[in-house]
């Protein structure tokens, strides 16, 4: 089973490697849209600094959601996601590590970013280690949720911009706490925000891959 | 694949009609199909319409003519009398509809899934209701239309819920899967009722707490309470009314093939 979910992995890490392009499309669009924000909101640094948090977990949100449609798409246009719920393996499983390759392509590259851009809002850095943590924590929730809205969407029309309806409610807990985290930073209390990230990931870890396995059934139905 | 789907539903359909059932088990089943649910929805709905109508009238007699005026906030009070029973019809319709998806999800029955895809609006309608309302109280005794406390934004993410669940629905072609997938996203959108309703618990915010409790005395005048407790009722009927017409169109919509559904129209 362990092997099913690494050859799965690294075969969806090659397919990134292949198209590279796509990946840094993704980085590049998170720059790109942090940048916005001093140019529409003023560029006064005191301004910025108390909205940082908000906007690097915001634009990690978008970045995310932005590939998602990606994650089986695919897959499933060239039969081999059939396949693969073919096999005797089981398929939440297949969504784990669908989700792993995804977090590993657009979650984790997003941290050394966002620390980066952390420095261009005047973050301190005590609060630069705290958003990457909790970028950590968070965006594979991200990507949990993400693919119960993928595995819904595939082969529907407007499948993009429905997938940004069905699944950013769902992650607003992960952006409260998130953003809460960095700029609640000192205050007495404030890594209660990254526990509950943490309890979130648990949950959304036990829960989000049986319902995208079933919207994957649904799916080559 | 839309044929071997029909055509699987039509079996179980014909299975559950052969089952030899105890005598109310029986009703049951024979009401879970869509063709004897139609008549029966039918007969209902004019009812549940007429009872939203008089408690409807009783309770805004109640609360717009023998309630007292609040001593804190006056009139503008008033509107909790639509306010609080529409914000409990969004989370409770919710709830039901989830239910009745699951249900369609695990045992494969279409008029489950018929009954969620009909509750639907109504849910987005009431919640939709419970904001607006909210605004109307909020700009008088907050003196803002909207501010974002945790209970006005899950009730917020609720009324996009809502429309997920409807955009899903409405974007996959097969009835069929578009009753699955839609499912999936209803069970999992379940999490965020509990926390609408517990928001004013875990987070003190602006909002208050709830005025009424199932363990604790009412924190208002018994006349008020009564005036809410009605246009509760009536929203009740209505929701059930609403949903039992909507149901109606959905299953002539899915069963306009089907020969009930021609001899319905022959007739």
């Amino acid at each position: 089973m362990l092997d099913f979910f690494v050859r799965l992995v690294r075969r969806d890490l090659l397919l990134a490697w292949r198209r590279r392009a796509d990946v840094l499309t993704t980085l590049a669009f998170y720059v790109v849209v942090v940048t916005l924000f001093p140019l529409g909101i003023g560029a006064e640094p005191q301004l910025l600094h108390a909205v940082a948090a908000g906007v690097l977990w915001v634009c990690a949100l978008l970045a995310s959601l932005l590939s998602l449609h990606r994650m089986f798409a695919a897959d499933h246009a060239d039969g081999t996601l059939e396949q693969l719920l073919l096999s005797p393996q089981p398929p939440t499983l297949l969504v784990l590590g669908k989700v792993a390759a995804h977090w590993l392509t657009t979650g984790a590259p997003l941290l050394p970013v966002a620390a980066v851009l952390g420095l261009q809002f005047d973050l301190e850095q005590s609060a630069l280690g705290v958003l990457c943590l909790s970028l950590a924590l968070g965006t594979p929730s991200l990507s949990l949720l993400g693919a119960v809205g993928a595995a819904l969407t595939l082969g529907t029309r407007g499948g993009g911009l429905l997938l940004g309806l069905l699944v950013l409610p769902l992650c607003a807990p992960v952006l409260i706490f998130g953003a809460g985290a960095v700029s609640g930073w000192g205050n007495p209390g404030a890594e209660a925000n990254l526990l509950l990230m943490g309890a979130y990931l648990l949950a959304a870890a036990a829960f989000c891959p049986w319902a995208a396995a079933t919207g994957l059934r649904i799916a080559v139905e | 694949m839309n044929g071997a789907a029909g055509g699987r539903s039509a079996l179980a359909d014909h299975n559950n009609d052969g089952l030899s059932m105890s005598g109310q088990g029986k009703l049951l089943y024979r009401f879970a199909s869509p063709q004897a649910f139609y008549p029966l929805a039918g007969a209902l709905w004019p009812w549940f319409a007429a009872a939203a109508m008089v408690l409807g009238m009783a309770g805004l007699y109640i609360g717009f003519l023998v309630a007292p005026t609040d001593a804190q906030q006056g009139d503008a009070y008033r509107i909790i009398f639509i306010h609080v029973p529409a914000a409990w019809m969004s989370m409770f319709i919710y709830i039901i509809m989830a239910a009745w998806a699951g249900l369609g999800l695990v045992l494969n029955t279409r008029l489950s899934s018929m009954m969620a895809s009909a509750l639907a609006p109504t849910g987005a309608m009431f919640t939709f209701v419970a904001l607006w309302t909210g605004a109307l109280w909020g700009k008088p005794t907050w003196g803002a239309w909207w501010v974002w406390d945790a209970r006005l934004t899950s009730e917020l993410l609720l009324l996009f819920l809502y429309l997920g669940f409807m955009a899903l629905h409405g974007a996959i072609d097969d009835p069929r899967r578009a009753d699955k997938a839609a499912a999936v996203i209803a069970l999992v959108g379940v999490v965020n009722v509990p926390i609408i309703y517990f928001s004013v618990q875990w987070w003190n915010t602006l909002h208050q707490g709830a005025s009424v409790s199932m363990t604790a005395a009412p924190k208002m005048a018994r006349i008020m309470l009564w005036g809410m407790l009605v246009m509760a009722l009536s929203f009740w009927g209505y929701a059930i009314a609403a949903t039992l017409v909507r149901v109606r169109s959905i299953i002539l919509e899915r069963e306009r093939h089907s020969e009930w559904v021609a001899r319905l129209r022959a007739a």
